[in-house]
């Protein structure tokens, strides 16, 4: 393949793992953002929602396409769910204090982990997409004629692939809407400005912190439930998509959901590219250096602001 | 209505209060007064509950409140103006008045009826907060307190670093809510600007009650402020 075709084909590929990487680091943020809390456990979070949709798909046993849909529903909410648990039992029980709260989570991360490898095993589990049309793409080519459309052999995407990118830009604008034009919203960016000042106007500080607690982790299962069809459900998976989020927290500026997006784009794009064309360890030492640049020269993020 | 008995607080392991009483009631004007650090902006953080009690009681109309969390008082409809305003700096005018209407069922009737009070809210509604000017910045904390519908409210030194002509649309307002037959807690470092709205003053010092006067008989014995806080 030609240079054009190839960095075609890498790009979509790096706007699919944006698109995930969005997801995911979302809820990482707005957790931040609003609780204060490092939430080391929420790639543990993102490894349940793939392993709950393997579960869901797979007893369902129906067509692909409505097992699909029904893990898009239910493996959310059921990550969810166990993320509210776990704060009301664990953190709010620390009082979110910073320090405690990191280990607490460390522990979560392994106590998820380990719970997962005794139930759901150790291997990687595939589910199936419900629907999976190879598309082939054009790439433009100066003829004798001038300008001319062709097909080049090996330049194709899934239906699938464009699906992860299009679903993720309506769950990113639903998050967006919630937080500007709902009363919840309202509250969460209030107690994310203001904790103390949303409790004398009526916040219940500690419900509302297990439902945000419950939605970044659902925004992370979301990501993991699209991704699993061309990726597999493996207990260990919560790694890297652990890292790359809080590369793009770190980036974005701490809490500014804009900054997310932006940095996820940034950052997904160029480790979908780097990964085609050189080696995705490249792609993960290039981005980690682009947090240590950011942490030297604008250590609150590109969107953050400069101080609290 | 509003009793406070003895109480007792601490900031972590730094006691700021060890024992404060008062007493306010409806279409009062209950005034403390103290030097800095006296423990005024304590008194009213453990009123609102943002202070656990160590010691001692508030009961509001005989109900034990010492030991609700905040969120609950406030829809018990006490309500809190904070010493520097604390709004909610990055959201709008309007947005920091719908956070008002939070915690009670209050609807848009008492929005507007509040807006109505101060129209200059009303016409920067999609402003930031952080953009008012100060004067804006305490009309719009007051007006968030007041979309509570509060029988009780706390007002922590609303004309701090204000200038005269907002000062006396701050204490109109204060008299308004007397007149509405509110319990109003105010904590003030211009004396002058208090005397004579007034009805009730508490002396506060190193956390405790001084005393506790009428201001008709602070009116008549002004030696007293001199003597409690060097003025
Ligand atoms: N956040 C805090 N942490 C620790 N100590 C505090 C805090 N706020 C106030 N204090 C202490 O509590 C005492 C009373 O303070 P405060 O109630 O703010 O006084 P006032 O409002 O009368 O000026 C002071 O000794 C002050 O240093
Ligand atoms: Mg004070």
């Amino acid at each position: 393949m030609d240079f054009g075709p190839h960095l075609l084909l890498a790009t979509l590929e790096g706007a699919v793992t944006a698109a995930i990487l969005a997801l995911t680091a979302m809820g990482l943020s707005i957790v931040f953002g609003v609780m204060r809390v490092v939430n080391v456990a929420h790639g543990e979070f993102y490894m349940l929602g793939a392993v709950i949709a393997w579960f869901i798909a797979t007893s369902l046993g129906a067509h692909p396409a409505i097992g699909f849909v029904a893990a898009l529903l239910l493996a959310p909410l059921a990550v969810g769910a166990i993320a509210a648990v776990s704060d009301r039992l664990i953190l709010s029980r620390i009082d979110y204090d910073p320090e405690r709260t990191i280990v607490a989570t460390i522990g979560l991360l392994y106590i998820i982990q380990q719970a997962t490898l005794m139930t759901f095993g150790p291997d990687a589990r595939p589910v199936e997409p419900p629907f999976n049309h190879r598309i082939a793409l054009p790439w433009v080519e100066w003829g004798d004629g001038g300008l001319a459309l062709y097909w080049p052999w090996g330049l194709s995407i899934t239906s699938y692939k464009l699906f992860i990118i299009g679903a993720a830009a309506v769950v990113l604008t639903g998050i967006w809407l919630v937080m500007t034009r709902t009363r919840f919203g309202l509250i969460m960016r209030a107690t994310q400005q203001d904790r103390e000042m949303a409790m004398v106007f009526g916040v219940p500080v500690d419900r509302t912190f297990a439902y945000v607690f419950g939605l970044g982790a659902g925004l992370a299962a979301i990501g993991a439930v699209l991704v699993v069809p061309v990726q597999q459900a493996h207990y260990l998976m919560g790694h890297d998509p652990l890292l790359l989020s809080f590369i793009v927290v770190i980036i974005g500026g701490l809490g500014s959901l804009p900054g997310t997006v932006i940095a996820a784009i940034l950052i997904g794009m160029t480790d979908g590219i780097i990964s085609v064309f050189f080696s995705p360890t490249l792609a993960k030492i290039i981005a980690t250096l682009a947090v240590a640049m950011v942490l030297v020269f604008r250590p609150q993020g590109l969107m953050g602001k400069a101080s609290r | 209505m509003l009793e406070v008995d003895n109480i007792h607080a601490a900031y972590g392991r730094a006691k700021a209060l060890h024992g404060v009483s008062l007493t306010a009631e409806r279409g009062e004007i209950l005034c403390i007064l103290g030097r800095n650090g006296a423990g005024k902006t304590t008194t009213m953080k453990a009123i609102m509950g943002l202070l656990p009690l160590s010691e001692g009681r508030i009961t509001l109309d005989g109900a034990n409140i010492g030991s609700r969390p905040a969120h609950e008082r406030a829809a018990q409809r006490i309500a809190y103006v904070p010493q520097g305003r604390r709004l909610f700096p990055e959201l709008s005018v309007e947005e920091n008045i719908e956070m008002g209407l939070i915690a009670g069922a209050a609807g848009p009737k008492v929005k507007a009826h509040v807006l109505e009070m101060f129209p200059r809210l009303a016409e920067r509604l999609h402003q930031q907060a952080s953009t008012l000017s100060g004067g804006e910045q305490q009309m719009l904390a007051t007006a968030r307190a007041l979309c509570i519908q509060p029988q009780v409210l706390l007002l922590d030194e609303p004309t701090e670093g204000l200038q005269p002509s907002m000062i006396d649309l701050i204490r109109q307002v204060t008299l308004r809510m007397k007149e509405e037959g509110l319990a109003v807690i105010l904590v003030e470092q211009r004396v002058d600007a208090v005397l004579s709205i007034a009805d009730k003053v508490v002396f506060l010092e190193n956390g405790r009650n001084l005393e506790t006067m009428s201001a008709d008989q602070l009116r008549a014995d002004p030696a007293k402020l001199h003597s409690y806080l060097g003025v």
